[in-house]
């Protein structure tokens, strides 16, 4: 059977490891953003910008890691403008995060010909080679797929636990967890609701824009316009399906990009019987199925979309 | 013992532990606070009285650093204090129990009490110190909760402990509690003030605000009025009376409106051994035999959480029974639908005005005709009439005394007995047969609370049965034709008002006593 034949070349599970990383650090800081009670919908601009900063950074002669830091800090900036106007001003969340990712696609085109008028074919950089662990990728079979990656990969893997250590075990994720249940009890307390709210959807902006990056310095090679293509979008419905948490989000990431690694590889293996746009569609339908199966227990943050004006009431 | 870490000097001449001097506020127009200057003095228990929107919890708001006062200023301990400033409040060692908890519902009750008091850049939290300090306060004051426990899983009675926690844990020295009594049973309240007693013993100062007078007179040492933003009393306790309280907060004598008899009307409400379960098959109502008739208020006392919820949700439209009959103005009911019972002539004042009686963010004249919004006298094919509800809403507010509202103010706005009087104008204008009102006169001053009565009676006048369910006996005893305990899910055969008597009637709140066991138990001769 040919579908078996897939789940047991090694080639599947790396590419799902591979396809995963993006939705990870996207769907990471979407959940940051949303236990703050903020929905953040610039992920989709956000990423393209990261993606297209830190390709540039690289392509103008700087560094890898620089580059990702460069795309980090962009994001946070895109971060901040959509802070000032859904905490601060208050505004509607849902308008401003459209705003955001129109704002911040359409920069990231316009910067990128700005820079490189002439060329028709995207130039080319030299991307993050994979990293062999030593030791553990010399585990027969399992070894090559998961500890032979880039090293964007294992960031993203090891940043599940850091998110969820960060949320559940500090005293700042513990402010986080309840200015997205009730903002009121946080400034009852003595902290400030925006200057947090701030900071979080900052930080959920950065891990998104290092998401985009990952696909312009470490999968490929080039930026090309529409790459991001609707990841962003996936992320807001995984954050759903996991429940706002990163446990689950790095579950519902790996299963995602398991239908995206599966789709690809049926599509060339059953020719020309079933219409190749029906594989296309198969992620995006099973995902939907499995968001209405998990996401009917989701206890979603109370104050997600709320926002909070001091003095009124 | 928790440590006491300030010990202000005591006895006559002392400092005060709070100086407000010439607060002022204004939201647009409305002046909530007027020049308010005050003292709180070392270990004393002082009372803040004043009708609904007399601009109490403003004051308190102000103390506490959530609103900036436009004019005057605040000192704790003889420091000024940072206006605007909830963290500076919490330094100088004030604490507040909020009208409205200010607690996260899918966290813990440790998490509630710890959040702000770790720097929040520590790597990690020290939960065992916190579990082991929380327990010593809870022991120290009677203040018991479980620290592991989800707040939505928590009564509003623990919820409350849960937030004099926060502030003990904080050490406060300055207690406020903005109508801490407002939404426990009796007990509750008579723990609450246990409490109160200890921690004033320790030096603790106490801002208390209610609106039940005896509640006031039995706790507090000294009481100030604000009437419409102004004080204008500041008295001893010991030179007081009930009476010249509830003149200085309203401005006149308020008259208790009188129950006359009248000759019973119709059945128009029956409930025949009705069970009603929860999703895990415990009986919320265990058979319950109930009969109402037109012209009658019928008093459900009864400690809350004993089915009352389950009763409301019934005659709402919000559940079926599972078992039994149930039938209104002698129609069985046969569906779930909140709209056929407004149909079937229910009128219901809910319990929660914030969260089901009102839609806080749409105008006052959109509230009132929520529930009418579909009718040929509002809409036109399926156009809303803007004029007509202009002008129903103008002629509401002037009949029902809704102040402080005009037909365009937000309803959030209000203040929460003139919300209340939005929902009965909206529910009484229907001319309903069957009222259920729950807990009608929660958190509603003196003056307020006897408009409410007084609507309902007129209700009754005009042939309405009235289901009043309330915590408050003084209320039902004064209001209600006939009474019953709702206890377990069980109901005890209604007694005329006369008959009642509050040793009996305590008894069985707390499970002592007849419940009805078979049909035709319901207390009417006929
Ligand atoms: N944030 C706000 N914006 C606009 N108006 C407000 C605000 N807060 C309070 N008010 C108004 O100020 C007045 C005083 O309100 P406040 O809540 O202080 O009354 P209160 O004495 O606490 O009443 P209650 O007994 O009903 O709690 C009311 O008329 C209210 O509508
Ligand atoms: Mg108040």
């Amino acid at each position: 059977m040919e579908l078996l034949d897939i789940f047991i070349t090694l080639g599947f599970w790396g590419a799902l490891v591979r396809m995963a990383t993006p939705l990870i650090f996207g769907t990471l800081g979407e959940l940051i953003c949303e236990r703050a009670g903020v929905l953040n919908l610039g992920i989709e601009g956000i990423m393209t910008m990261g993606a297209m900063v830190a390709w540039m950074w690289v392509y103008q002669g700087g560094d890898l890691w620089t580059a990702v830091l460069v795309a980090a800090a962009c994001g946070a900036l895109f971060g901040l403008l959509h802070a000032v106007f859904s905490v601060y001003l208050g505004l509607s969340q849902h308008v401003t995060g459209i705003g955001i990712t129109l704002l911040a696609a359409s920069l990231s085109y316009f910067v990128f010909r700005m820079l490189l008028p002439d060329v028709t074919t995207p130039p080319k950089i030299e991307p993050f080679k994979p990293f062999a662990i030593p030791g553990l990728s010399e585990i027969p079979y399992i070894g090559e797929v998961l500890f032979t990656q880039s090293p964007l990969t294992y960031l993203a893997f090891i940043l599940v636990p850091i998110v969820g250590y960060g949320l559940y075990r500090t005293p700042l994720g513990l402010a986080v967890r309840m200015v997205g249940e009730n903002p009121m009890a946080v400034e009852a307390q003595g902290i400030d609701v925006h200057r947090l709210r701030t900071c979080a959807v900052m930080l959920g902006s950065a891990f998104m824009a290092v998401g985009g990056a990952f696909l312009t310095i470490s999968v490929f090679d080039a930026f090309y316009i529409g790459m991001i293509n609707g990841r962003g979008w996936i992320c807001i419905a995984l954050v759903i399906f996991a429940s706002w948490r990163p446990g689950k989000a790095l579950a519902g990431a790996l299963l995602f990009a398991a239908f995206e690694a599966l789709q690809i590889r049926v599509q060339q293996a059953s020719s020309a019987v079933i219409p190749y746009q029906f594989f296309l569609m198969m992620p995006y339908i099973l995902s939907i199925l499995a968001m209405i199966v998990m996401s009917r227990r989701a206890a979603y943050p109370k104050a997600l979309l709320v926002p909070f004006r001091k003095g009124e009431r | 013992m928790p440590e006491v870490k300030d010990t202000a000097p005591q006895g006559a001449g002392a400092q005060p532990v709070l100086r407000l001097s010439g607060i002022t506020k204004r939201f647009g127009g409305l002046t909530a606070n007027d020049a308010i200057s005050l003292d709180l003095k070392s270990g004393e228990i002082l009372a803040l009285l004043g009708e609904n929107g007399a601009g109490k919890t403003t004051l308190m708001s102000i103390l506490f650093g959530h609103y900036v006062a436009d004019e005057g200023h605040i000192e704790a301990f003889g420091k000024r204090l940072s206006a605007g400033s909830p963290k500076a409040a919490i330094a100088a060692g004030i604490g507040m129990v909020h009208q409205h908890f200010t607690l996260g519902e899918n966290l813990t009750v440790l998490d509630n009490i710890v959040l702000g008091t770790e720097p929040l850049l520590a790597p990690r939290r020290n939960t065992a110190k916190a579990r082991r300090r929380i327990a010593e306060l809870a022991e120290h004051f009677g203040l018991s909760v479980d620290p592991k426990r989800l707040v939505r899983d928590l009564s509003v009675g623990e919820r409350q402990r849960v937030e004099i926690l926060k502030a003990l844990y904080r050490g406060a020295r300055v207690l406020i509690l903005d109508e801490p009594t407002a939404v426990l049973a009796p007990q509750e309240v008579e723990t609450l003030f246990t409490t109160l007693k200890t921690m004033v013993a320790e030096g603790l100062s106490i801002i208390f605000i209610s609106h039940k007078l005896n509640e006031v007179m039995a706790v507090a040492d000294r009481v100030a009025v604000l009437r419409l933003g102004k004080l204008v009393g500041d008295f001893p306790i010991a030179e007081t009376s009930k009476e010249a309280l509830a003149e200085a907060m309203v401005g006149h004598a308020i008259e208790m409106p009188e129950r006359k008899p009248q000759p019973l009307g119709p059945v128009v409400l029956q409930l025949a051994g009705v069970t009603l379960r929860n999703e895990q098959g415990k009986a919320l109502l265990d058979e319950l035999h109930l009969l109402l008739c037109g012209r009658e208020i019928l008093g459900i006392a009864g400690v809350s959480g004993n089915g009352q919820g389950a009763l409301a949700a019934l005659i709402s439209g919000l559940a079926l029974p599972d078992e039994g009959a149930f039938e209104i103005l002698g129609q069985p009911v046969k569906e779930t639908s909140p709209l056929a019972m407004q149909e079937h002539g229910v009128g219901r004042i809910p319990e929660d005005r914030h969260a089901t009686g009102v839609i806080g963010d749409l105008s006052v004249e959109e509230n009132l005709i929520l529930e009418a919004a579909g009718s040929p006298r509002f809409c036109n094919l399926g156009f809303l009439k803007g004029g007509v509800i202009r002008r129903n809403a103008r002629e509401k507010i002037e009949r029902f005394d809704i102040r402080g509202a005009d037909p365009t103010t937000t309803t959030r706005a209000l203040s929460g007995g003139n919300m209340q009087k939005v929902i009965l104008a909206r529910v009484l204008s229907e001319q309903p047969k069957v009222i259920l009102a729950n807990q009608p006169t929660r958190g509603l001053d003196v003056g307020a609370a006897a408009k409410v009565q007084e609507l309902l009676f007129e209700a009754r006048a005009e042939g309405a049965g009235i289901l009043l369910i309330s915590e408050d006996l003084e209320e039902l005893l004064q209001v209600s034709d006939r009474i019953a305990v709702l206890y377990q899910g069980r109901l005890s055969t209604p007694v005329a008002v006369e008959e009642a008597d509050l040793k009996t009637l305590g008894l069985l709140m707390s499970g002592h006593g007849e419940f009805q066991r078979q049909k035709g138990a319901h207390g009417h001769a006929a």
